[in-house]
């Protein structure tokens, strides 16, 4: 039987296109994207028809979840820095240069200030647990922690844009006390983080 | 690629011994899959959205005089209280203080049939105006901050009707935005949040089950 000989064709395939679209995709992403903040617990929030977008900076971040725990960030890692000093000083507490570095890093978080240096101090893996913050207290609006947290991050910069990020089953009254404190701090322009819902289209 | 002709009396190119060419062609698969790989960081730790607000703007907590409070005429006064399992119940007026009839409670939700059809036709008036400005906007091409001026001043007609939102304990932020959302579609401004008192426990007692 004669042998048929096949030509070799070399199966190695030029990736130098394939290359350039990788590189031009990730331009694209390192371009357009922003990264997002680590939060210490995750929440769904509701959805609006409001189209309006929240501010870029000098946000002063408010996370309730489901369970109606309370965390707040502001933007800023000086910023942060001076709050932690500022609500050290109120409640009589010092902290080091460390654990105010350590705070400054966390984008939100939630803990009541007499577990605050413990948190601080906890190592690594423990820290990023949910349950580690027990969410800062707000039950009166009279003298609740999370009034003295609002108060001082006003003072330390005064251009801040409040939001409440809620989650979709989070409790109205813990909504409820936390719009009476801002509204005793005269804080009455805030807004609320949403996801986006289409407008109805038959009205 | 300069090649070595061994044929004719030239002298060879570069001097140096070429009898094997050698291949500048660079394998770029580990290239491309560090491209894919970093596209892939990218992909899941950032994110294109910016998350959308609604903005709110509560009544300052100054005392409020008794006389300003009941300005607000009996007919235009719509109460939504927002109970549990995403139930709404709304009446319009206040307790007769005459004859002290209450008024009568309507049970609803936020399907379409439910609040938003009542707010709708509430609001018929004022939602017909702002539909012939958005035909005026198409058709003159006015700018977006024009529109949303006219339409606000539309919206705080004297004769809009007013709302007072107020929820159980059992309800939900979800109940919150959603209602806040139906002020929104349904172009009702004058709304406020205000606390759940005894009367309003009472009134829905017999239907919040």
């Amino acid at each position: 039987m004669p042998k048929v000989k096949i030509a070799r064709k070399s199966t190695l395939v030029d990736m130098t296109a394939m290359c350039d679209v990788a590189f031009l995709l990730l331009t694209f992403f390192m371009l357009t994207s922003n990264f997002t903040a680590k939060e210490p617990v995750k929440v769904t929030t509701p959805a609006s028809i409001s189209e309006i977008k929240i501010a870029e900076t000098d946000i002063e971040q408010i996370l309730i979840d489901s369970k109606g725990k309370v965390f707040l960030g502001i933007d800023g890692q000086q910023h942060r820095m001076n709050l932690l000093k500022a609500m050290g000083e109120q409640f009589k507490i010092t902290f080091t240069p460390t654990e105010l570095k350590k705070y400054s890093l966390r984008a939100t978080t939630g803990v009541p200030m007499a577990e605050m240096k413990s948190f601080l101090n906890l190592p690594a893996e423990q820290i990023d647990n949910p349950s580690a913050q027990h969410g800062i207290p707000s039950d009166t609006t009279v003298s609740s922690e999370f009034r003295q947290w609002v108060y001082f991050a006003k003072k330390e910069n005064d251009k801040i844009v409040i939001a409440i990020k809620g989650d979709k089953d989070t409790p109205f009254p813990v909504i409820k006390t936390v719009m009476k404190t801002l509204q005793d701090l005269k804080q009455v322009r805030f807004n609320l983080i949403t996801g986006l819902k289409e407008v109805p289209k038959d009205i | 690629m300069a090649e070595i002709s061994t044929g004719g009396g030239g002298h060879k190119k570069g001097g140096k011994k070429r009898s094997k060419k050698a291949s500048t062609r660079v394998d770029l698969t580990p290239m491309v899959d560090l491209g894919f790989l970093l596209i892939t960081f990218f992909m899941l730790a950032t994110t294109l959205i910016k998350p959308q607000t609604m903005e709110i703007n509560l009544p300052r907590n100054d005392k409020i005089d008794k006389k300003d409070e009941t300005k607000v005429k009996m007919s235009k006064a719509i109460t939504i209280i927002l109970g549990k399992n995403n139930k709404v119940f709304y009446y319009f007026g206040e307790t007769d203080p005459k004859t002290h009839v209450e008024p009568t409670i309507i049970t609803t939700d936020f399907s379409k049939a439910g609040i938003r059809s009542m707010l709708l036709d509430r609001n018929k008036d004022i939602m017909a105006k702002v539909k012939e400005l958005k035909k005026i906007k198409l058709k003159t091409q006015m700018s977006d901050e024009e529109f949303r001026k006219e339409a606000s001043v539309l919206r705080s007609d004297k004769d809009a009707p007013v709302v007072m939102i107020t929820a159980t304990d059992e309800a939900k932020y979800d109940n919150l935005v959603n209602i806040l959302d139906e002020m929104q579609i349904c172009n009702v401004s004058k709304y406020a949040i205000v606390d759940l008192s005894s009367h309003h426990k009472d009134l829905i007692k017999p239907y919040d089950k």
